[in-house]
């Protein structure tokens, strides 16, 4: 009883264990379902994943399902980012343990009894289970917020390093309490359409209805929300980010201001196409989505400049090949910057360069063609929050010398590789002729196949590996029971 | 030595990436034994309209039973280059349309009167040869659907002989009949419904050119050299109403100048072949996997 008892404790009393059992969470629902899409189905693997599970896919139910598989993969993200934030900053104990129980129940509920309502046969008390979760969801995320508050005297900033207003309030705390604000907000924004469809069994994919020249309110207010809660969720890990990396000095002070700004404004934006701001909406959130990046570059700068110093402190004048070998000498500690620079690549470069040439692309293509570069883009920023988290895991593992390389690496370039092949895949279009496309399709598909295969071997050998260390009685989740991440910021 | 394994891996996937495609690979030739000329009567009433399944009323109206073939619109195009109904316009035939009344909204482009492009000649991958003053058609093709034609072509087709493109209610009440299936043969899909992206028909080879468009009622429940289909007729005796191409529709929106196309192609996944799922383009689209049928009143 005491083996279970220490294990569970572990797991979900712990910031680490909490995580990683989150992590595996995700990885298990990832292995799985994404055997029932893409070559996976043109194999014929569906069929036989279909079967052995004894799912019920009815081929007319596709979108509900698919909505809820999201939320169900995005939950567990959430929670892992509020396991970080309250693991990253000071408040208050009872608070804090509060709100992890509250996010766990929620979304391992929202997890298991929404996957298990939309693929195994509709059990509607399964159905509202989900709901209850996501509901849970959105009071932890109230609790969260109200324990971000920043204008507490014990969570003032007393280091001038950081950036801190004149009287002392802790900016980045104040970027933190945005995120959540808005976070929270934005989720009752997408729940309120969300019930108004679901009232009908009215369910839609909004890749689907973009073309629409007259979407309803309710049809933008679906839209917004998926835009908005992915951009919370990654400036809410730039910010658990930063945090790791110690961000501070000027360009944290330049940064987290910049950050909230930008925060607010893509929101105002967001919520802005449900009113009558619809016209210029798309403008705003431009606006607001410049200081947000702004920001991100600033401690992309910061970051890789250390990383430089310190790789380089022991030479009198490093060389520019010195200065790169410092800088990549620790994956897990360039590769979230590296993927957040990466992501203008493969998600924010294609937006814009798509709204540049509006006229002789999506004016002039099938909508089917508009769609692969909608779902495309937003599949690979989900991709790449995914492998930050993870390369922030590896480091929260203590991964060391060769290992350490090997899971980084690892991670970057498996993930790359796929992120840049679907990215050819979205714009394929630009340079080659549907008649003519198969044998690229082919390299691109093998390419993201392969990427993503390979990394999610990569995470089941960590998890297996955490898995026997369970079994272990001096294993290594002992060390990890009373860890903080605030311990273990990068000194 | 890794770095050359690395780099000859690379060139490896370059090379097969850029491979050029054989669009004039051979092809099996079957005999469907579906009449292409055969229309279908679709009776007056109500039935269930799209993913929500609205309950919408028609008129009657006849509907052919297949998608229009390359030989069926290279006789087209041999007797309206006679009338002149049709014109050579540089490496294209182009034919009049009356316009659309433009209404100015946000992404909206103008359709002015004029002539516009109906088929691209100079694309390999028409199936239709042009000698200068007759059309024929590549072997093998004479029975697919016509591809490669825009939606000014499939209309100009259609209205040539009298007859229109079907609204897109029209052409979902054919593919669905009374009741709510997604699919004109019933509630889900095998591989041998339909020709869809990796159905594995004998047409297509996904190592090489990929999918082709199978014969128009190719999918009626025959035996083809071993390769048995599952008559996946709709409730009024339409065949390829799910897959095989896409199909242009003949409504004109306000506010947009995008035409809606429905069925699902070769080139697209299983859930694109649902009775109710839409796909657009501008009209001057064409595609080797978007094709069309006519309509007609009784």
């Amino acid at each position: 009883m005491q083996f279970i008892k220490d294990r569970f404790t572990y797991l979900f009393n712990s910031t680490k264990g909490l995580i990683l059992v989150a992590i595996a969470m995700v990885a298990m629902v990832t292995a799985v379902w994404g055997m029932l899409s893409g070559p996976m189905a043109e194999w014929g693997v569906r069929e036989v994943v279909v079967k052995l599970l004894g799912m019920d896919m009815v081929q007319a139910e596709r979108e509900g399902r698919i909505i809820i598989l999201y939320h169900s993969i995005a939950m567990a993200i959430v929670a892992i980012e509020v396991y970080m934030v309250t693991s990253l900053l000071k408040m208050k104990p009872l608070m804090k343990t509060v709100i992890r129980a509250i996010i766990t129940v929620g979304y391992i509920v929202t997890m298991v009894f929404g996957l298990a309502f939309a693929y195994f046969g509709h059990n509607w008390a399964f159905h509202g289970v989900y709901i209850a979760g996501l509901s849970l969801m959105f009071f932890g995320g109230v609790l969260l917020t109200i324990a971000l508050w920043p204008w507490n005297k014990e969570y003032y900033q007393p280091d001038k390093d950081y950036a801190r207003t004149k009287n002392g309030v802790d900016v980045e705390r104040m970027a933190f309490f945005a995120t959540a604000l808005t976070t929270v907000l934005s989720a009752l924004f997408g729940a309120v359409p969300g019930s108004y469809f679901g009232n009908g069994f009215q369910v839609f994919l909004a890749e689907n209805v973009i073309r629409l020249p007259e979407k309803t309110t309710m049809q933008f207010a679906i839209i917004g929300h998926l835009h908005i809660m992915l951009a919370l969720i990654s400036i809410m890990l730039t910010l658990i980010i930063g945090r790791w990396l110690e961000f501070k000095g000027i360009w944290h002070k330049i940064s987290m201001p910049l950050m909230i700004l930008g925060t607010i404004v893509l929101n105002l934006g967001v919520w802005g196409v449900a009113t009558p701001l619809e016209p210029i909406a798309h403008m705003i959130i431009y606006v607001g989505a410049t200081p947000s990046m702004l920001a991100a570059l600033f401690l992309l700068i910061w970051s890789w400049n250390r990383l430089i110093q310190e790789g380089t402190a022991h030479l009198q004048k490093p060389n520019i090949g010195q200065k790169i070998n410092a800088l990549l000498r620790d994956p897990l500690k360039f590769g979230p910057t590296w993927q957040m620079l990466f992501m203008n690549f493969t998600t924010s470069g294609i937006g814009i360069f798509m709204a540049v040439k509006l006229d002789e692309i999506f004016r002039v293509w099938p909508a089917r063609e508009e769609r692969i570069e909608l779902t495309g883009h937003w599949h690979v920023l989900s991709a790449i929050v995914a492998t930050i988290i993870l390369l922030y895991y590896g480091d929260m593992l203590g991964f060391k010398g060769k290992l350490r390389q090997l899971y980084g690496w690892g991670l970057i370039i498996l993930s790359d590789i796929a992120f840049a092949a679907v990215t050819i895949f979205e714009m394929k279009r630009l340079f080659i002729s549907e008649a003519e496309q198969q044998p690229l399709v082919n390299v691109l598909m093998y390419a993201m196949d392969f990427g993503l295969a390979m990394l999610l071997l990569l995470l089941a050998c960590v998890m297996v590996w955490r898995l026997v260390d369970l079994f272990k009685k001096k294993g290594r989740w002992t060390e990890e029971v009373d860890q903080e991440l605030s311990q273990e910021v990068w000194k | 030595m890794k770095r050359m394994t690395l780099t000859v891996l690379l060139l490896a996937a370059l090379l097969a990436a850029c491979a050029p495609v054989d669009l004039n690979a051979p092809l099996p030739v079957y005999d469907t034994g579906v009449d292409p000329n055969a229309w279908a009567q679709i009776p007056a009433g109500e039935f269930y309209f799209g993913q929500f399944e609205d309950e919408v009323t028609t008129e009657a109206y006849e509907i052919m039973i297949t998608d229009v073939t390359t030989e069926q619109y290279a006789a087209f195009l041999n007797q309206a280059l006679a009338d002149a109904y049709v014109r050579l316009d540089g490496e294209q035939i182009v034919g009049y349309y009356p316009g659309d009344v433009f209404h100015g909204v946000k992404h909206e482009e103008p359709i002015e009167a004029g002539d516009w492009i109906f088929i691209p000649l100079n694309d390999p991958a028409l199936r239709l040869q042009f000698d200068g003053s007759t059309f024929t058609v590549q072997p093998g093709y004479e029975d697919h659907p016509m591809t490669m034609v825009s939606w000014f072509g499939a209309r100009g087709y259609c209205e040539y002989y009298d007859w229109r493109l079907p609204s897109e209610v029209e052409w979902e009440k054919a593919g669905r009949g009374a009741d709510e299936r997604p699919f004109p043969w019933g509630y889900e899909i095998l591989r041998e419904n339909a020709n869809f992206y990796a159905s594995r028909d004998p047409f297509e080879d996904m190592s090489s050119f990929g999918s082709r468009t199978t014969p128009v009622g190719f999918y009626n429940g025959n035996t083809y050299d071993g390769y048995a289909t599952l008559d996946s007729v709709s409730p009024y005796g339409l065949y390829d109403m799910a897959g095989n191409v896409w199909q242009w529709t003949g409504d004109v929106y306000e506010g947009m100048h995008y035409r809606f196309m429905r069925g699902g192609s070769k080139d697209t996944y299983e859930m694109d072949l649902r009775l109710w799922v839409r796909n657009n383009a501008t009209p001057t689209y064409f595609s080797p996997g978007v094709g069309f049928r006519c309509a007609r009143n009784p």
